[in-house]
């Protein structure tokens, strides 16, 4: 027996990357999408979530302390790995090890969007505003960063989504585990294009 | 067939546990419905390598012949699998034979799989009804139910699915699922199950259920073709459960 720390924190780590992780990820996509109605109605937006009562403990037990954790003991997770699918290439191996790599480009991704834009704006040195998020997304290395940034964090949550609903017992059988794969699919595209589409917005004005 | 005809193979090979392996090549005469096994025992009869050499028999285990032992698994071009069941006819040459990654190398193919059977101990994989009493028949057993156990049943600790398991390596505790999925099969047993508690409890920590990554992999190189990770998935349920009754508490 090795102790039961290893087996809380696995299913701590597969838990806060769905709640509240996941929730939060909609949330903001779905906040950012007021931008396609222009800019007033994203800093409206924007403003409204800004001003949320108690904001900073939403912010510390919601995003900051979830996703520390989850950051941290997932590259733990990611190098604990061997991949092969050099010899097994099979459709579930594939996706065991693009769930890896996306996640660590998960972390560099969010890391620096965080302290681009929330860091940034804490220390006053940037403001919340449309304009903040149309100066860096028409820079073309930040556009292109910020569609693979985007792909990688969806494509990580919809695929981790399907191995939650294993890792907690919900998708048992072969059928259910495939249905859920394309649920999964789903989900990856809708949230990707929603994503996208902001960042198409930002850049572009279109 | 007249002509005479002769099949290459590419052992890799190592002296002792300790030593550095290296790969030697090996001509061998071809006979109809050769196995990987019959033509390791050609090269024992004689033991001379491809350039002519004098060499020492190539070491390797084997026991049924009939692919239920698990002895004699290997990897075969690449992919983990029974030498006895492994069809020359059917393999593409040359034939590449190495011993599993995963365990410690006796010498040449034969690796030690001591860590699968600590497993089966750690998980408790049987039914205690030693007693100082006859206690009698056990309840019977559903025939729905038997019929999905007896397939965790075939489950002969070969060790292919954890070759193929990218989770169960050097720098990972997992045990792999080949014992998990007998805490599953003895879960269900009438009788098995009253400590069923203590299986669970016994792959609630860092070498057990959660150092499954959901690969796959395992259920896709199962000799037996065993549901692995139906079994994984129902213990993924069954210790989620066990950790909300024994936190917030229930009559067991």
């Amino acid at each position: 027996m090795a102790g039961s720390r290893g087996y809380v924190n696995r299913r701590l780590h597969s838990l806060l990357g769905v709640i509240p992780l996941g929730v939060f990820l909609f949330q903001h996509l779905t906040t950012n999408f007021f931008a396609t109605r222009g800019p007033e109605a994203f800093n409206t937006a924007a403003h409204l979530i800004e001003g949320l009562p108690y904001r900073y403990v939403l912010e510390i037990f919601i995003i900051f302390l979830p996703l520390l954790f989850h950051g941290i003991y997932g590259v733990y997770i990611a190098f604990q790995s061997n991949f092969n699918v050099n010899r097994q290439g099979y459709f579930r191996n594939w996706m065991f090890v693009l769930q890896r790599i996306t996640g660590i480009l998960t972390l560099i991704f969010v890391a620096w969007h965080i302290w681009e834009t929330r860091v940034a704006i804490g220390f006053g040195w940037e403001e919340l505003n449309y304009q903040l998020m149309e100066d860096i997304l028409t820079q073309p290395f930040f556009f292109w960063f910020y569609i693979v940034g985007i792909l990688s964090v969806t494509f990580h949550f919809a695929n981790g989504l399907w191995s939650f609903f294993v890792s907690w017992g919900i998708t048992v059988t072969p059928r259910s585990q495939r249905i859920m794969t394309y649920v999964s699919l789903v989900v990856f595209l809708a949230l990707a294009y929603i994503g996208v589409r902001t960042v198409i917005q930002f850049a572009y004005g279109v | 067939m007249s002509e005479e005809k002769n099949i290459t193979l590419i052992v890799t090979r190592q002296d002792d546990p300790e030593s550095e392996p290296y790969k030697e090549t090996f001509s061998v005469p071809y006979r109809q419905n050769m196995n990987v096994i019959s033509a390791l025992m050609e090269i024992r009869r004689n033991p001379v390598n491809a350039d002519g050499e004098a060499t020492t028999p190539i070491f390797w285990e084997m026991g049924c012949l009939e692919e239920v032992c698990g002895a004699c698994s290997m990897v075969i071009n690449g992919e983990p699998r029974q030498s006895c069941t492994a069809l020359v006819d059917q393999l593409e040459q040359p034939i590449k034979l190495e011993p599993m990654t995963t365990f410690p190398v006796v010498r040449d193919l034969a690796v030690d799989r001591a860590r699968m059977f600590d497993s089966l101990k750690k998980v408790k994989a049987w039914v205690p009804i030693d007693g100082t009493y006859d206690l009698g028949p056990g309840p019977r057993v559903a025939e729905t139910k038997r019929q999905w156990a007896y397939e965790l049943s075939k489950c002969m600790t070969c060790g292919v699915c954890l070759e193929a398991c990218p989770n169960v390596n050097s720098k990972s505790d997992f045990i792999g699922p080949a014992a998990l999925s007998q805490v599953r099969l003895f879960n269900s047993h009438p009788t098995g199950e009253m400590h069923k508690s203590e299986r669970l409890q016994s792959i609630m920590d860092e070498e057990g259920i959660m150092g499954c990554g959901n690969a796959q992999n395992c259920v896709e190189v199962c000799p037996k073709g065993i549901p692995l990770t139906t079994s994984l998935a129902a213990l993924y349920r069954d210790t989620a459960l066990e950790s909300f009754k024994s936190f917030f508490g229930s009559d067991r």
